[in-house]
């Protein structure tokens, strides 16, 4: 057989085939179907009721809350009401309530592993790939279309291999090659195809770390972003039940096609800060420095998993946030905050004036009630900052790394991290 | 039949169609706000039939359906763009609303008159009197959009496996 890509011989899996050809059509099983409250029960619950249809398998669905937490209003207190409804009508026994974002939870309850082909109700989706599944994101009413059938269509991607050989240097992180990304081949650069992350200082970077680079696939503009399993896969997912995993079979064969194969020196890349409104707008930290910020926020599946509470913790810790300056801590889930705290990075966050909110999507969703003001200027970890997403129309949100954001909310204007570590 | 363009740039995304402040809503109230960031005018002055013009990368962002659905429920034919974002462009098809990628499209201006044929590939643009080629659509989403969406057809799907 020929050279295969990963992301073809995951398709191929999943349309039960030998081989797949970029272009084709195909129809794929699902091994996992993921919702959260928004695009989930609330939206497939009437729909599922009008084709009088049940869910093919529910031991394949997992249902996660987190846009419309904390509930404070009748709206989304009713929508999370039917998510806890649905599930146990529906029979769905993987439900996590308010224990963090969906594409954090997931893996780290072990429902993720190599080889799978897996569908989620929101954009950043593209998250799995970080551990060799082939995961995309889909609206509600697709998202149907799999609850009933078990099955979805897929145009085979090519495949684009974006590769980063050398180390990353110290203050430098996976969000700062994503921005750099977006800003060097713009929110299409993925083209809706599979983006594949690869060279040894991805090798270098834990799982997620990893998990960034997939998630902003979705910034990017690819269907799914992969990065091949290997031992560090491995001992995430050892750590998180999952036992047997195949780090053979997972991988893109030597001298499979590609549709571009771009290589950068780790080394080269300097933190990056992306302006108002679009993650596209990216430049070296310097080019922004001095800008003044009101608010610091360190949240969403982006931006706020353990490991990017450390590198906020690494610029935090023993300082404080400047006068005027707020500082919002959102981590990304229930597990990675106590482990933050047990550990001491915790203390070091809200010791230098960090105020914890929810681990929920916050302000990053938009959809709740905390939302940046009028004219309000943040820095955020967060993934995206399109006009009026993460507040009023007015407010100006730049995107940057832990590292960056912390720097900023300690100095009160963008700065570079790494003359605080 | 013939509908008036509403012109908008490139990278549109599906925040401006469906802000988050509304998303709590059902689609009736998510439509009344669709664009306003951009351009207050349009969910009260567009009319069934009119069609929405893009540049590059239309639709990028959320996979929130109700982007592609508040068009659809404020009566909009169908968009046409120089490209998509390609999860905006499945959710399109799946509320039934008609996708048409135009590498022409930056030809359209405010206001014109447009006709168009999915199934022929063409778009007419009365104004200007030009026409311009489509890509084709995948059978299988023509099919939808024919049916009215996803739901439509697994409705469909379902009563015959029933029978």
């Amino acid at each position: 057989m020929s050279a295969q890509t990963l992301a073809e011989k995951l398709i191929a899996r999943a349309a039960r085939r030998a081989a797949v050809t970029p272009g084709e059509i195909v129809t794929c099983q699902v091994d996992l179907a993921m919702m959260h409250d928004s695009g989930g029960p609330r939206r497939v619950k009437p729909m599922l009721e009008r084709l009088g249809a049940k869910v093919w398998d529910p031991e394949k669905v997992v249902v996660i809350t987190d846009h419309y937490l904390p509930a404070n209003d009748d709206e989304s207190q009713r929508i999370i009401a039917t998510a806890r409804e649905w599930v146990r009508g529906a029979g769905v026994k993987r439900f996590y309530d308010g224990i963090g974002i969906c594409h954090v939870v997931l893996p780290e309850q072990g429902h993720l592993k190599p080889g799978m082909f897996v569908v989620g109700g929101d954009s950043h989706s593209p998250t799995g790939g970080a551990f060799g599944a082939y995961m995309f994101g889909v609206g509600a009413t697709e998202m149907v279309g799999v609850l009933v059938t078990g099955e979805i269509w897929l145009k085979v991607p090519h495949t684009i291999v974006v590769e980063w050989d050398g180390a990353f240097g110290d203050g430098v992180s996976a969000k700062d090659v994503m921005l750099f990304l977006c800003g060097r081949f713009g929110m299409d650069g993925g083209r809706y195809q599979a983006v594949e992350y690869a060279g040894s200082a991805i090798g270098r970077l834990g799982m997620q770390e990893r998990m960034t680079l997939a998630n902003m696939t979705a910034e990017f503009g690819g269907q799914a972003g992969l990065v091949a399993p290997d031992e560090v896969t491995r001992a995430y997912l050892a750590a998180a039940g999952v036992a047997e995993i195949d780090t053979a079979t997972w991988r893109t064969d030597d001298g499979a096609q590609l549709a571009a194969h771009h290589c950068f020196d780790g080394a080269a890349l300097a933190p990056q800060v992306a302006a108002p409104h679009s993650p596209a707008n990216s430049a070296p930290v310097g080019a922004f420095r001095g800008v003044r910020v009101d608010t610091a926020y360190v949240g969403a599946c982006t931006g706020a998993k353990l490991a990017d509470l450390r590198m906020a913790a690494r610029v935090l810790r023993g300082r404080r946030v400047a006068s005027g300056v707020r500082l919002l801590v959102a981590p990304a889930s229930l597990r990675d905050q106590e482990t933050a705290r047990a550990e001491g990075t915790l203390a070091a966050l809200l010791d230098a004036g960090g105020k914890l909110l929810p681990n929920a999507c916050g302000a990053c969703a938009g959809y709740g009630e905390l939302r940046f003001g009028e004219g309000e200027v943040a820095i955020s970890s967060t993934a995206r900052n399109f006009k009026g997403r993460m507040g009023a129309a007015s407010s100006e949100v730049y995107l940057a790394s832990p590292y960056t954001v912390a720097a900023a909310a300690v100095t009160g204007r963008i700065a570079d991290p790494r003359e605080l570590l | 039949m013939s509908g008036r363009a509403w012109v908008y740039g490139d990278d549109l995304d599906t925040d401006l169609l469906a802000p988050g402040k509304y998303m709590k809503f059902g689609i009736e109230e998510i439509a009344k706000h669709c664009l306003e960031m951009v351009d207050p005018a349009f969910a009260p002055g567009v009319r069934p039939g009119d069609v929405v013009v893009g540049g590059r990368n239309f639709g990028m962002g959320s996979s929130r359906e109700q982007a592609p659905a508040a068009l659809k429920a404020l009566g909009v034919a169908a968009v046409i763009a120089q490209s998509f974002a390609g999860l905006f462009y499945r959710n399109c098809f799946n509320v039934g609303l008609l996708a048409l990628t135009c590498p022409q499209a930056g030809r359209i201006r405010a206001g014109d008159a447009i006709r168009f044929d999915a199934a022929a590939g063409s778009i007419a643009n009365l104004t200007t009197g030009e026409t311009l080629a489509c890509d084709p659509i995948a059978p299988h989403l023509m099919t939808l959009v024919r049916e009215g969406g996803l739901l439509a057809h697994l409705e469909l799907r379902l009563a015959q496996e029933r029978s």
